[in-house]
């Protein structure tokens, strides 16, 4: 077992683990603290496959604006396990229904995937790497990208409209 | 061939981790006579002596106040959240120490017949990986304040927060400007350009000011310290903290101010780039060694002068209001290096095709 195995199934295991928590913990700020811990384990994966660039715009753009605007509002509202209020049961069996919805769809979807003949590029593969990752998304997938962009652009002013409203 | 990312030989390894050692032992000792020297020049400033009792020129100040902080009581509060209260003030002083494994601190050393770059680690993300780090810095605080549970604290670290992330905004937006001209995120490269050429300050005056504000704001210095402030919130987000773990919150402080001055020497003023000589000259005539160490020198005199800087501002300016504050990230700082990124990508691209635009 190489060092990349080994830190491959480390990084994995870790990741569930963690993934299980965020789910299983009781106090709304641990469970967003599990969650940055999932990205971490994710970006580390990337580090593996050589994305540098991936990896840290995961821990950027996720671990260090999102998460944090996450556990901004649960601390303002201080919620926690005793003020939180108890979910209706058929809340939580609908949850559970819609959880399952999804992993039907992504065990359907993912059934029929070539997997044994894609090997991932360990330490080699060159597509993570900020400069072919630019030469990419602006030159192949050009408009897509600035659709995204324009997506977010409406979302952020759609934001600061619903915020204004009084 | 899949394992190249780790196949790494042993003195690689150690060669690292003495770098790893000696430039974390460096942080620390600048760090500690960061506090000295701001006391020393907040007295100077304010027309009095500061510290003279400990030592010659009070010069063992720094390592009486160490010993105080070690002998005070720890004291978790009741109902805090233990974990999670110790684990505050580590994450801030580990992500105060993480950034400095990118920062090129001098061009590189043989010794025992081997190349030695004075560099953690050249990866070709590197501005990145540093704005990576900052960003994780606001847990540290955040953390903290909220698992001391006391609402001052909370209200103190929910502020810090609220003003690192507004301030990461336009520093990022100004860094982008720069790395137009610069076309690598690799620091090493960085400096190699401005070795060759000006300082990029000269072609970025106005994204320098902007991230020089910025990282004011990200170290929480004054006039941004609104995290700290007794008269509203008793003390700040470290409220319930005591002994080191106070010490860390404060000492982290320090190291982020050390390596913010070292960021910022590096990307605008050359870096470990000697000013006035041609280095690589200089490296012929006197040996490489001595090259490499009037490098770091250098890159530490700049180092210094910035933070001589900070300290200057510190004890000239009052600080902001928290709504002026938040006015001038958002409505200030943001609309000017979004004009700043787009001068600078008009005239990068009117550099490399004139005025044909197709």
């Amino acid at each position: 077992m190489s060092v990349t195995h080994f830190l491959f199934w480390f990084l994995s295991i870790v990741a569930i683990f963690s993934a299980i928590m965020v789910v299983v913990s009781k106090n709304p700020v641990h469970s967003v603290l599990w969650l940055i811990m999932v990205f971490f384990t994710i970006s580390g994966h990337y580090v593996l496959l050589n994305a540098q660039f991936l990896a840290i715009v995961n821990l950027i753009v996720y671990a260090g604006a999102i998460m944090v605007l996450f556990l901004f509002v649960i601390m303002l509202m201080n919620l926690n396990s005793d003020t939180e209020p108890q979910k209706n049961k058929w809340l939580k069996i609908a949850g559970v229904i819609g959880g399952g919805a999804l992993l039907l769809v992504l065990v359907a979807a993912l059934k029929n995937a070539d997997t044994k003949n894609q090997i991932a590029q360990t330490g080699s593969g060159e597509i993570g790497l900020i400069h072919n990752l630019g030469i990419v998304l602006f030159r192949d997938y050009a408009l897509p990208f600035e659709i995204t962009s324009v997506l977010f652009l409406s979302a952020l002013v759609g934001a600061i409209v619903i915020g204004k409203k009084e | 061939m899949h394992v190249t990312l780790l196949a790494i030989d042993l003195a690689l390894v150690i060669e690292k981790l003495i770098l790893i050692a000696v430039i974390v032992t460096v942080s620390l000792l600048v760090a500690m006579y960061e506090t000295y020297a701001e006391r020393k020049i907040a007295a100077f400033i304010q027309d009095r002596r500061g510290p003279n009792r400990a030592g010659p020129f009070g010069i063992l100040q720094p390592v009486a106040d160490g010993l105080k902080l070690f002998m005070k009581e720890e004291i978790v509060p009741n109902l805090s959240n233990k974990f999670l209260f110790i684990l505050g003030p580590g994450l801030a002083m580990l992500t105060a120490m993480m950034t400095s494994a990118v920062i090129p601190w001098s061009s590189h050393i043989e010794l025992f017949g081997r190349t030695i770059h004075l560099q953690i680690a050249d990866v070709n993300i590197g501005i990145l990986y540093i704005f990576g780090v900052v960003s994780m810095g606001v847990y540290g605080v955040m953390i903290g304040g909220w698992a001391s549970n006391n609402k001052f604290s909370l209200l103190a670290a929910i502020r810090g927060a609220s003003q690192i992330i507004s301030y990461e905004l336009a520093m990022g937006i100004s860094l982008i400007a720069l790395l137009m001209l610069t076309q690598s995120l690799s620091l090493k490269t960085i400096v190699q350009q401005q070795q060759d050429g000006l300082y990029y300050v000269a072609y970025q005056p106005v994204g320098f000011l902007i991230f020089l504000i910025c990282a004011f704001a990200e170290c929480n210095r004054t006039p941004f310290d609104l995290s700290e402030a007794e008269s509203e919130l008793n003390f700040g987000y470290h409220q319930e903290y005591s002994s080191m773990k106070l010490g860390f919150y404060l000492f982290a402080e320090y190291v982020n101010m050390f390596i913010s001055s070292a960021v910022m020497a590096t990307l605008y003023f050359g870096g470990y780039d000697i000013p006035f000589v041609n280095d690589a000259a200089f490296g012929a005539h006197y040996g490489q060694n001595m090259l490499a160490i009037l490098q770091g020198l250098s890159l530490f005199l700049k180092v210094v002068i910035f933070i001589f800087f900070f300290m200057w501002v510190r004890w000239t300016i009052p600080r902001f209001r928290y709504d002026q504050l938040m006015r001038l990230g958002w409505k200030g700082l943001i609309p000017l290096s979004l004009l700043n990124m787009l001068i600078t990508g008009f005239i990068v691209l009117l550099r490399q095709y004139g005025w044909h635009f197709s």
